[in-house]
């Protein structure tokens, strides 16, 4: 094994070459940075932007489901990473008010693995497809927005109704939603 | 300094005839356990008492470890901790009396261990490890961790494998870290880029309960699910632009109001501020009699490791004493796409009027490394990224670009590449 003795006898003489400090990089960093050069067949369906290129902890998801209650609209979240990534997930948020029982009128978003069931070998990509999920099927059983979620469940031709009317800035009792088509 | 603060004299450590005399058993003969290499003299004896050993952490571990590594002959110990001495740490935290709440821990321990132990010089630091930089750490031999967040073992242990320099054997630190989670505890060595890291064993970390979001929105059972209601979603609906404070009473007081009326509603009982505090922080109730066996551990195996008389562990003791009392040691598996130790770190020679575009032909020649796609990044810099599109598009512009515009000399850039598990440190040398 080691012997730490013998290391520091070798010492050279003359500690370091100084020099001005850098920034360190971060092991969530070099992850992340992993995690997006990994993204270059995203589907037609989703577009990613950074504000500041500089800044990969920070960046808006677009998405544009092609099937489904939703299709037509166009849904868009930020994504906060933070440097205990992957210990912790990404925090995302979507940045209209929309009429989604698994999303709240905050823009807070019920996916199980962005809370509970997140591990370290999940990723963005992996984030990505569940939410991409969401509209696809969204799901009566963990609803945030209680009332859509029981529509969903009794009646799924008014459900289909009020998402098409709210997508286009309509309102659903009393609440008026964003316009999402645009 | 104060002056009742201990004399202190290079010769400090033999001022008292025979008190190392039991440790000397150990360092004065050889032995059929004594490490290969081993030397028994004092010349070990001398380098036990002058290493440079430093302890991160000065809470129910770090007082644990002060007072074990001064009681075992390291005399030159230094201590960091940010956090000042709160009344509810006085049950195991035995260096601090209630006279000292408010005060820093890492001065109060270092002080408190001085007196009791003569000749033992422990110098504090009351700040973040963040603070401090590679020369800082660089002084010592050894560093032990005694640490309750994950977030600053990842970058201690970044930071310390990252500076170790295979040309320079100066910069190899091993990393003791010890770890308690009420009745559980574990301590481990981390040798930089020869066994697994912390970073390698990150989906093993305990990670922080979290309750579905749509049982804390609507079908709350228990107090936790309100305090999580409160401070997840009414919190960030309240103050969108103010961040949650554990620590600050006003904050916890305002979660608290707002989950016992949730709870009243839904007839939950038990959401009381102590609750409220620790499921805001994540606080796993701390035993004191663990941290006094996961210390001893880190404390015993820092001796071997400095003085080679025995050897050390490899690499992982869990210890688990909730059902009856258990232990297992086993080595743990250094992961090949660990992003902090298992990559590659490579210097590169440029000359800075060259372009970025010459520098990742110059990587992509590199047999070494087989590189096919590489995306570049300094610790704050986009260089190029190669996805997702806008990035791409973002970055392209500075293919073309020289050098000097884009880092300094000697800046370190990560290299990743979808073809490639691992991630490459690349320090960028300017010729001219
Ligand atoms: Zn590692």
């Amino acid at each position: 094994m080691l012997n730490i003795m013998s290391l520091k006898k070798k010492k050279a003489e003359g500690g370091g070459e100084g020099g001005p400090k850098k920034p360190k990089t971060t092991a969530a960093q070099i992850r992340l940075q992993k995690d997006l050069g990994e993204l270059d067949k995203l589907p037609s369906t989703m577009t990613m932007s950074f504000p500041d290129p500089n800044d990969v902890f920070n960046f808006q998801l677009t998405i544009r489901p092609d099937e489904g209650f939703y299709k037509g609209g166009i849904f868009r979240f930020t994504f906060k990473v933070n440097t205990n990534y992957p210990h912790e997930p990404p925090k995302v948020l979507c940045t209209q008010k929309i009429y989604h029982p698994n999303i709240d009128l905050e823009g807070n978003v019920c996916l199980n693995i962005l809370r509970e069931d997140w591990k370290p070998v999940l990723n963005i990509s992996a984030v990505m497809v569940g939410l991409q999920y969401l509209f696809l099927e969204p799901n009566a059983d963990d609803p945030l927005n209680k009332e859509a979620a029981e529509v969903l469940r009794s009646n799924r031709r008014l459900f289909e109704q009020n998402v098409t009317r709210t997508m286009r800035g309509g309102s659903v009792e009393g609440v008026s939603y964003a316009d999402v088509t645009r | 300094m104060s002056e009742n603060m201990p004399v202190q004299s290079n010769g400090g450590v033999a001022d008292l005839e025979g008190r190392w005399r039991d440790i000397y058993t150990y360092l004065e003969r050889p032995g059929p356990l004594a490490n290969d290499g081993f030397e028994p003299g004092d010349q070990v004896k001398e380098f036990l008492h002058t290493l440079k050993i430093l302890v991160i952490g000065a809470g129910g571990l770090g007082c644990e470890l002060l007072k074990d590594l001064a009681l075992m002959g390291f005399t030159d110990i230094h201590v960091i901790d940010m956090d000042t001495i709160d009344i509810s740490n006085l049950n195991r935290q035995f260096l601090f009396r209630a006279s000292d709440v408010g005060k820093p821990k890492a001065e109060v321990a270092a002080n408190f261990v001085m007196k009791r132990v003569p000749g033992v010089k422990i110098t504090p630091y009351f700040g973040k490890i963040q603070d401090k930089d590679e020369e800082y750490y660089n002084q010592f031999t050894i560093i032990i961790c005694g640490l309750d967040s994950v977030e600053a073992r990842r970058w201690i242990n970044a930071t310390v494998i990252t500076m170790f320099d295979e040309e320079d054997p100066e910069t190899f630190k091993p990393i003791i870290d010890g770890g308690t989670e009420g009745f559980k505890g574990q301590s481990r060595i981390i040798l930089p880029r020869m066994s697994a890291c912390y970073e390698c064993s990150l989906d093993m970390q305990t990670k922080p309960t979290t309750y579905p979001m749509c049982t804390i929105a609507n079908t709350p059972r228990l107090p936790e699910h309100c305090i999580e209601w409160a401070s997840v979603l009414e919190w960030a609906k309240e103050f969108p632009d103010k961040k949650l404070d554990g620590d600050d009473p006003e904050h916890i007081k305002w979660l608290l109001d707002k989950a016992s009326a949730r709870a009243k509603e839904f007839n939950i009982t038990g959401v009381t501020y102590t609750l409220t505090q620790g499921v805001v922080k994540n606080i796993i109730p701390a035993i004191a009699s663990t941290n006094a066996i996961v210390a001893a551990s880190c404390a015993n195996e820092a001796f071997k490791i400095a003085t080679n008389c025995a050897t050390a562990m490899n690499n992982y003791m869990m210890y688990v004493g909730d059902q009856g009392v258990y232990t297992y040691t086993f080595e743990l598996q250094k992961k090949e796409d660990c992003p902090v130790c298992g990559g590659k770190a490579i210097k590169v020679e440029i000359n800075p009027a060259h372009t970025l575009e010459d520098l990742m032909d110059l990587l992509m020649d590199r047999k070494d490394i087989q590189l096919k796609k590489p995306s570049l990044r300094t610790g704050t810099k986009s260089l190029y990224m190669r996805a997702p599109r806008m990035l791409e598009e973002a970055t392209r512009p500075n293919l073309g670009k020289q050098i000097r515009e884009l880092m300094e000399d000697g800046e370190e850039v990560t290299v990743t590449d979808e073809t490639l598990p691992i991630s490459i440190q690349m320090t960028v040398r300017f010729t001219e």
